[in-house]
């Protein structure tokens, strides 16, 4: 049984988006998923989320200044 | 330009000019070496001739119809009367000559294999150059050579010989350029393809000149001298000559004249021409002026560390700009910058003729350019611009009205940019107030040396003059050095006191008392003039003294670099020392709290105040240091002796138990390496607590002042001049066998103890023995090149980041985002916090409330 990333501690949480979520984050920055910065789909991180390309994920990084800074991205062909 | 033609580039094509070619995009055949008629007028046909462009301000082109600055420049030719061999192609022109038939012009390489050579050649010169190419051609050639006879016609191949720099030889018959250019015309296009030549825009007699190219008037200038008499250009004269030899060589052989006379103006037409190309090449004599010294021609213009390329290419220079040395003026105002007073009369700044200001510009045209402060150059309405001397001021000033402009010499309270290479970070480049001064360097206020990185070791300095109010205020408002002062990288003071700055404030609170009398001289010294805040009384202690420059609803606690408290309430220091982490650069938040509370201007402003103060202080009280300072009490001496005595009892302890293998390992080493451990511990430990003995110990001594407040030096210098140098160590490890089991041939083999592994015990006032000596060399060698190995390393790595993030930006919605609006950051730095705008990366919530509840009350 391979070792699930998910649960190493320097792992960040990667959340699924919903589309009413993910069009609200493209309203917020006013971009579409081109402007965003890139996931592959097959990045171990995700591989439990069953998300399909041009999804976004939302990850929740623990960070040192600002407690939880989240962070999105969106899913590509890998 | 209102006629600009707009074409893109598909293709670049490098060939050589045919005689047709030149014939047909020239403008003038040039025919006589005369320059100007009796009138100074340019003689048509001649090498000034008004088709080939114009220098005169008040002529036109005859080819373009267009003014100076506005023509191009035309190019002319001559017919030569003979041909004459282009030194820039003698060796291409030789390599045919040898590689191809003297009958039938063909190369000499059989037909069938002419095919398979041809891509080898063609790969050679993609992967490498034409130059290897033909390396390779005349390899192949030879292998055919040894025939001697043409594969083509069968004829007989005589050897070419070469008499440096341009005289071919057949055997011992020498080619004239007419019978070469025949044997060139002779070589087949199909063959061309061999040597590399494209055969569609080139031949190989173009090499040979029979029709010359004079270039336009506009690239060879004539100058007037202030005599009013006119200097021509070292091409014109090239030219006048190679005209003048031509045409005698034409009269000579329209008349008939004998074969030797005609050969030797041929050799000098050749000569000539040669030289006009380059007159660097090694066999000939350079042709020189009257003076002696050699001609520039088109070579000497192009190559070299003054030619076109290396000087005005690459190298660009700015206009209204100056570098010099720097040194410091502690009593220049922190925005300041001093500049030379022999600069100031060459910087300029233009300002506009106004009702209001012309009588104060008059004055200043009336200095000229010679008298400071005056002015060099006046740019009349039509934009014409004069120079101000003695001769045209008269006429200057009469003809002044508003709406000319006068650049008139730097003075005090002018714009400038300061700069100070390498330019790294935005502090690098930051806008002072000019303050003329005598001397030949800039002065700048040692507190601002820090964002620029600069000492005053031979360090030199740009300063460029904003020519625009536009600019002008620009970089004011953004970039001076006061608004510069707080770090966009860590949020504290950039600039702050440094060295006797910091000790003056230091022996001022710490210990000083004066009388009333004395601390308001030293305070109307610094500039301070309200002393109203001093306390009437007789005597005053230093902090009291500090205390008046401090504003008074000023509130601040900290702590100083001892630990103890700083406390200051209303304005009154009450405890604690000024030491470095209140006054220094880049640490405390007391600088950091005053930009905050009271803005830039009157951060810079006080910031210079209590430098000059620790510096008044320091001049008046006396500071000097001196060996006696490394003076150590007898007892401390034997103690420390002890101390180390014990640590190196200790190591032979731990090396005798290694070697009866009871030393027992730490977990993860294996027992050679544990015993080093610990060796070096115990060796640590000994020179930290012996020279915590020695700073202890040591009485009041001025070394021991400067480290305890920060200003210079620390606590590990003074011990290893006063205590123990300590163990050398390279790599994190002692010091290893270098030689066949020992560090040197002075100890046994495999001597593992303290002293033979680079334990330094004396210290550097007692001085070291020779061993310890080239332990201390071995490690000053290792930190020399690790600095020298690093510093371009880290610094190519630092260009990589900075020019990787150069347009990234935070947008509006708080974002960062790349140039084309592409999102890297969702949040700025994750936490949304300018900086430069937190007190230390911190954003102090409690402070805040207080603060604001206080000024409620
Ligand atoms: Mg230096
Ligand atoms: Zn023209
Ligand atoms: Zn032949």
């Amino acid at each position: 049984m391979a070792f699930d990333v998910t649960k190493h501690t320097l792992v960040s949480k990667h959340l699924k988006v919903s589309d009413t979520e993910k069009e609200s984050v493209f309203k917020q920055y006013n971009i579409n998923s081109k402007d965003l910065p890139k996931i592959l789909k097959d990045d171990i991180a995700i591989a439990h989320l069953n998300l399909k390309v041009g999804d976004l994920v939302k990850i929740e990084r623990v960070s040192k200044t600002a407690g939880i800074a989240v962070y999105y991205r969106v899913i590509i062909e890998g | 330009m209102i006629n600009s033609v707009h074409k893109k580039i598909n293709s670049i094509v490098f060939s050589i000019f045919s005689p047709k070619q030149i014939i047909d995009s020239v403008s003038a055949k040039i025919v006589t070496p005369e320059l100007y008629d009796r009138e100074g007028y340019p003689v048509d046909g001649g090498l000034m001739d008004l088709r080939l462009g114009v220098i005169d301000p008040g002529l036109r082109c005859k080819t373009c119809n267009q003014k100076l600055k506005e023509c191009p420049g035309h190019f002319g030719y001559i017919e030569l009367a003979r041909p004459v061999i282009h030194i820039k192609f003698v060796r291409q022109i030789l390599d045919l000559l040898r590689s191809t038939c003297r009958s039938c012009g063909r190369v000499l390489i059989p037909d069938e294999k002419v095919k398979r050579y041809v891509s080898m050649l063609n790969k050679i010169s993609d992967d490498e150059d034409a130059e290897e190419r033909r390396k390779k051609v005349k390899e192949i050639i030879s292998k055919y050579k040894a025939k001697d006879k043409c594969p083509h016609c069968n004829s007989k191949q005589e050897k070419i010989k070469i008499e440096k720099p341009y005289n071919y030889y057949e055997g011992d018959v020498r080619l004239s350029p007419i019978e070469v250019r025949a044997r060139l015309e002779k070589v087949h296009e199909e063959d061309l393809v061999i040597f590399g030549f494209s055969s569609s825009n080139f031949r190989p007699e173009w090499m040979i000149i029979t029709i010359m190219q004079i270039p336009p008037v506009t690239m060879r200038p004539s100058i007037t001298l202030e005599s009013g008499e006119r200097s021509e250009d070292d091409l014109t004269h090239k030219l006048g000559d190679i005209v003048r030899i031509n045409q005698r060589l034409f009269e000579n052989i329209n008349a008939g004249a004998p074969e030797v006379i005609i050969e030797d103006l041929w050799d000098l037409l050749q000569y000539h021409i040669t030289t006009f190309f380059d007159n660097e090449v090694s066999q000939l004599p350079p042709a020189r002026h009257r003076g002696g010294q050699p001609l520039k021609t088109l070579t000497e213009r192009i190559k070299s560390k003054e030619g076109r390329i290396r000087h005005n290419l690459a190298g660009k220079r700015t206009d209204f700009s100056a570098r010099t040395v720097i040194s410091p003026d502690p009593l220049i105002g922190l925005n300041e910058v001093g500049v030379p007073q022999s600069m100031a009369m060459h910087l300029t700044v233009p300002e506009r003729v106004t009702e209001w200001n012309k009588e104060y510009l008059r004055k200043k045209i009336e200095n000229g350019p010679k008298k400071y402060p005056g002015a060099n150059y006046v740019i009349k309405s039509d934009g014409r611009r004069k120079t101000i001397t003695d001769e045209t001021k008269e006429e200057i000033l009469g003809e002044l009205e508003e709406g000319y402009v006068v650049d008139r010499h730097l003075v005090d309270g002018d714009i400038a940019l300061f700069n100070r290479q390498p330019s790294l970070h935005r502090m690098s480049m930051m806008c002072h107030i000019v303050k003329v001064l005598p001397g030949k360097t800039f002065r700048l206020n040692p507190a601002v040396c820090n964002p620029y990185n600069a000492d005053f070791d031979g360090d030199e300095m740009n300063l460029h003059i904003p020519q625009n109010e536009e600019a002008r205020a620009e970089a004011k408002i953004l970039m001076l050095v006061e608004t510069q002062i707080i770090s966009p990288r860590y949020g504290l003071s950039v600039v702050g006191c440094i060295h006797d700055a910091i000790t003056g404030n230091y022996l001022l609170t710490k210990e000083l008392v004066f009388t009333r009398n004395e601390a308001a001289d030293l305070l109307y010294g610094c500039g301070v003039e309200d002393l109203s805040s001093l306390p009437d009384k007789d005597r005053i202690d230093g902090k009291e003294v500090f205390s008046v420059l401090l504003p008074n609803d000023f509130n601040f606690v900290g702590k100083d670099k001892s630990g103890n408290q700083v406390k200051i309430v209303n304005g009154l220091l009450k405890s604690g020392l000024m030491d470095k982490s209140n006054l220094g650069q880049e640490s405390g938040l007391m600088l950091r709290n005053i930009f905050e509370k009271y803005g830039p201007a009157y951060t810079a402003d006080i910031l210079g105040k209590i430098s000059k103060l620790g510096i008044a202080v320091l001049a008046r009280r006396g500071f000097s240091i001196g060996i006696g300072d490394l003076d150590l009490q007898n007892e401390v001496s034997e103690e420390i002796s002890a101390i180390v005595k014990k640590a190196e009892t200790e190591a032979h302890k731990l090396i005798d138990s290694f070697y009866a293998g009871n030393l027992e390992a730490l977990p993860g080493r294996t027992i050679a390496e544990t015993l080093e451990l610990r060796i070096l511990e115990a060796l640590n430990r000994a020179r930290n607590k012996s020279g915590d003995v020695a700073i202890r110990q040591t009485k009041e001594s001025s070394a021991l002042t400067m480290a305890k407040c920060g200003s210079r030096g620390n606590p590990l210098n003074i011990a290893q001049m006063t205590a123990v140098v300590g163990q050398q160590a390279l790599r994190g490890k002692r010091i290893e066998a270098g030689f066949n089991g020992r560090t040197l041939s002075y100890f046994k083999k495999g001597d593992l103890s303290p002293k033979a592994r680079g334990f330094i015990k004396n210290n550097f006032k007692s001085g070291l023995t020779p061993n310890e000596f080239f332990f201390g060399a071995m490690t000053g060698r290792d930190a020399l090149m690790d600095t020298a190995l690093r510093t371009p390393k880290s610094g190519y790595l630092y260009r990589r980041l900075s020019n990787a993030m150069q347009d990234l930006k935070v947008a509006y919605d708080g974002s960062v985002r790349d140039a084309s609006g592409r999102v890297v950051q969702f949040t700025y730095g994750e936490d949304n916090l300018d900086v430069s705008k937190t007190k230390n990366g911190v954003i102090d919530v409690k402070e805040i409330i207080q603060q604001t509840i206080g000024e409620k009350k």
